[in-house]
């Protein structure tokens, strides 16, 4: 790793290059680059992707996901239905914590408890009633009625070791209390049962990891023995030290580097497919026209979702014509673009606004992958039906607190289902607003389809998951045919790696890498 | 001098307030540091408890006072994002900082004295016509342009094929505008030392330096050209002056004058923008640090406006406000060393 005696180099490096040191880094060691590091090491006080990613190194869940959408048995071995609103589950028998102390079910229902408690997940694991121990290791799990997502749900729970987090602290307080963005015990000190130990964590610098000599998972192939992740925000950054060897894998590749990574000598590119649903929302509260579905079914007809997905994002996007990616229990294979201009324009004007109208829009600039392009990009579309969009782009932090203000006359929003359930989606972005149950949240339109909600309130209390299937497609069907929401693209996942870093196998479109399982080749 | 220095305490004293008082004006439009704490699918009920807790729904006079009693016994606030006292976040990422512009100061003043003298020296010459274009260009190139060419050239490497690999002296070629990369990207590395307290120092091991080297060179790049130009610049003004004619007339030897009587004149303006330009460096690394991760207070206080992390933004730009009037003193005081004639107070001699 020395330069060569070359004109560049010399300008600056030359004498350094006598004594630069080479690198020494065993094969074991993984060097992650990633975006953002975990905000705290208590994993119920924030719900987002760095914690998720913590959570699965840390700790393991009770059941995970599969690249397919299959459910992969972890803590749980087994699970039945035992009636309506009961499911039982068996442990694993030969887990123990980091801090020595054996994985039993009692853990399992004090974690439940506590997620209860949790401001960020409590509302998620409404439908939970409770879970008793029955035995050691086997613990039943209760729920207020048929609920079909409980499987969903067990994804999210990462037994915490219980008595690792009980007592109190020398200053008097509860060792398991949830603090938000405060300094708590639980957000400082860790003990779970994954296949990495939190070693040294420096928040925004660097968090290490070394393999957990007793992890139960002896079967996994996965070969890393320590992990030093350094959170690189910046997309040049963070490319630059992939490219440079400075680090061994990083996630979200910037689109405008995918070709570079791509080609580049000695690392890989590894795209998925995502489940983040991209899309605009028409404000019917403001604007009149956009109650009248033709109107909103002419938004959707003028954009074009394809050449967005492969000019704008050069092919880093899946066009969308429903919330559910394929995978999803309610996506509807039958539903695709409909890109027709023409059609929108004929639409239009049987709706009696030919001549168009004018409104504002709103997107966020640092959220989502090219948001404030694609914005610009559909402000341009909606010019050749007549609908003069005067747009404004802003970043996150300023973003939020105007999106819940609603005071423009379209929106932008991108949604990922916690429970990657269907259902979800609708919850949150389509239902009609009921601010005492919550539902609507993120309706930003307050479009309102009371068949839809119907369809979907009905899902939800199905645990034939046939029919299930079935009620979440017809819902699907009629979103797309009332164009209750302006569907754009689902936007993928670009992970890069060094050679022999085989990262293929354990990343999903979830977006948490499986890194315990991650196999890297000697040299 | 003591009423030179209470009077500057003043300075620093106001310049505090009067930051504070911005910056607490200006929160509302910084974003709402609640949504960053939640999950996107968290209901507006959880926000809005967690809002009053946090004491964001007070009005503006109340959540001044707050701070402002809180502040003057010495606490400004929790960082909402590293969940500790503010101060105690500026003062664990000041010492990376500080040792970026240390290593920026040392090239710059390295490299622009002599480059400067020379090219007072002999204007017409070559090399000195070199430096002169040289230093244009490098003012005009912004800085993380400089930071992302030095990556590409020195971390990840160029492979030039421009010219014909068969003959001997194309490959020669090719081989000579070629690079290697392997300098390090980003970060401090991993070989830090611990001194004292925060203070983990890049300066006492090979792989430390190392990583020092392209961030220093990248924030050098601006303010070198503009010390060279003005060195030089002050240079061929003392040059024509009557004591250097006097002195040549009198016979004394050249480098001498230059490198005794000329060259201390030269300095006197230079350390007065010097001083003010490493406040400055201090201040707006947030570039540099950026491009290469560096994890000093620049990059501290970009993290913290994208997260609408208030107390750390108001505690910082507190903190640059101070460092702006602490190098200022300084420089003050240096100058009275350098040129007795200075007097502090202001009043006339």
């Amino acid at each position: 790793m020395t330069f060569k005696k070359t004109l560049l180099a010399s300008v600056i490096g030359a004498t350094l290059a006598a004594t630069a040191l080479p690198a020494s880094v065993s094969a074991e060691t993984l060097r992650i680059g990633y975006a953002a590091d975990p905000e705290t090491l208590d994993i119920h006080e924030q719900l987002s992707g760095g914690m998720l990613r913590l959570s699965h190194l840390a700790f393991d869940p009770l059941v995970r996901w599969t690249q397919d959408f299959q459910f992969e048995p972890r803590l749980a071995t087994s699970w039945e239905q035992v009636d309506d609103t009961t499911v039982r589950l068996s442990l694993r028998d030969d887990v123990t914590f980091h801090s020595g102390n054996p994985f039993t079910a009692a853990d399992v229902v004090w974690t439940l408890e506590r997620l209860k408690e949790s401001p960020d997940y409590r509302a998620i694991f409404e439908p939970i009633a409770g879970a008793e121990a029955i035995d050691e290791h086997t613990v039943e799990i209760t729920t207020d009625g048929p609920y079909p997502l409980l499987l969903n749900l067990a994804t999210y729970i990462f037994p915490m070791d219980s008595q690792f987090y009980a007592g109190t602290t020398e200053d008097g307080r509860d060792r398991g209390e949830i603090v938000k963005a405060g300094n708590s015990f639980a957000s400082r000190n860790i003990s779970g049962t994954g296949p990495f130990v939190v070693t040294e964590r420096r928040q925004g610098v660097r968090v290490e990891m070394e393999r957990f000599d007793d992890y139960w998972d002896s079967d996994s192939e996965g070969n890393v023995s320590r992990i030093v992740l350094t959170p690189i925000a910046e997309n040049a950054a963070r490319v630059s030290a992939l490219l440079s060897g400075g680090v061994d894998f990083i996630d979200a590749v910037p689109p405008n580097d995918l070709e570079r990574v791509r080609e580049a000598q000695g690392v890989d590119l590894v795209e998925v497919p995502g489940t983040r649903i991209i899309g605009l929302q028409l404000n019917q509260a403001r604007v009149e026209a956009f109650a009248d579905p033709r109107v909103r079914q002419a938004v959707a007809y003028a954009i074009n979702q394809e050449g967005i997905a492969d000019r704008l994002m050069r092919g880093f996007a899946t066009p969308a014509a429903q919330f559910s990616p394929p995978g999803y229990s309610g996506h509807n294979p039958e539903l695709g673009p409909r890109y027709d201009l023409e059609r929108a324009q004929a639409l239009m004007a049987e709706a009696g606004y030919a001549d168009g109208f004018s409104i504002d829009m709103i997107a966020p600039n640092n959220r989502y992958v090219n948001d404030a392009q694609i914005a610009q990009a559909v402000a341009n579309m909606l010019a050749r039906i007549n609908i003069d969009v005067n747009l404004r782009t802003m970043p996150l932090a300023q973003y939020w607190p105007e999106y819940d203000e609603r005071t423009s006359d379209m929106a932008m929003i991108g949604w990922h289902a916690d429970t990657e359930d269907s259902a979800n989606f609708f919850q949150y972005l389509s239902a009609c607003i009921d601010t005492e149950t919550g539902a609507g949240q993120y309706n930003y339109g307050s479009y309102c389809n009371e068949e839809i909600d119907a369809l979907v309130a009905r899902a939800d209390r199905e645990t034939d998951l046939e029919a299930r299937n079935a009620m979440l497609q017809e819902a699907e069907a009629r979103l797309h045919e009332d164009a209750g929401y302006i569907m754009l693209h689902w936007q993928n996942l670009a992970y890069g790696a060094r050679d022999g870093v085989d990262i293929a196998p354990v990343v999903n479109a979830l977006d948490f890498p499986y890194l315990g399982d991650l196999v890297i080749q000697g040299e | 001098m003591i009423a030179f220095l209470t009077k500057r305490l003043m300075h620093a004293l106001l310049v505090m307030f009067i930051i504070s008082v911005i910056a607490f004006a200006i929160q509302d439009n910084l974003g709402d540091p609640i949504q960053q704490m939640v999950g996107q699918s968290v209901p507006e009920s959880e926000r809005e408890a967690l809002r009053e807790q946090f004491g964001l729904n007070d009005p503006f006079h109340v959540q001044y006072l707050r701070f402002a009693g809180n502040a003057l016994s010495g606490d400004f606030g929790t960082s909402y994002f590293y969940r500790e006292p503010a101060l105690e976040v500026i003062a664990r990422h000041l010492p990376a900082t500080l040792e970026l512009v240390f290593g920026a100061t040392l090239l710059i003043v390295l490299l622009s004295v002599p480059i400067g003298v020379y090219s007072a020296i002999k204007p017409r010459a070559l090399l000195s016509r070199f430096f002169m274009g040289a230093s244009i260009i490098g003012i005009s190139i912004p800085v993380f342009l400089t930071a992302i060419l030095l990556i590409q050239v020195f971390s990840i490497g160029i492979s030039v094929s421009l010219f014909p690999e068969s003959t001997a002296w194309g490959a020669w070629l090719n081989g000579l505008l070629s690079t290697d990369g392997g300098m390090p990207s980003f970060g401090r590395g991993q070989d830090l030392v611990p001194v004292v307290g925060h203070w983990e120092t890049n300066l006492a091991s090979l792989g430390g330096l190392k990583h020092l080297v392209l961030p220093s060179v990248a924030l050098a790049s601006i303010m070198l050209p503009l010390f060279i130009r003005l060195i030089r610049a002050e240079m061929m003004e003392v040059l024509q002056s009557e004591y250097v004619k006097f002195a040549r007339a009198k016979g004394i030897g050249v480098r001498r004058i230059y490198f005794l009587h000329a060259l201390k004149n030269t300095m006197l303006p230079v350390i007065t923008v010097g001083g003010v330009q490493i406040g400055t460096m201090v201040a707006y690394t947030i570039l540099t640090e950026t491009v290469f991760q560096w994890p000093g207070m620049g990059l501290m206080f970009l993290d913290a406006i994208n997260r609408a992390d208030i107390p750390l933004i108001v505690a910082y730009l507190m903190i640059v406000g101070v460092i702006f009037v602490v190098t200022n003193t300084l420089v003050d005081l240096i100058y009275g060393l350098v040129n007795p004639t200075v007097k502090l107070t202001g009043k006339p001699a």
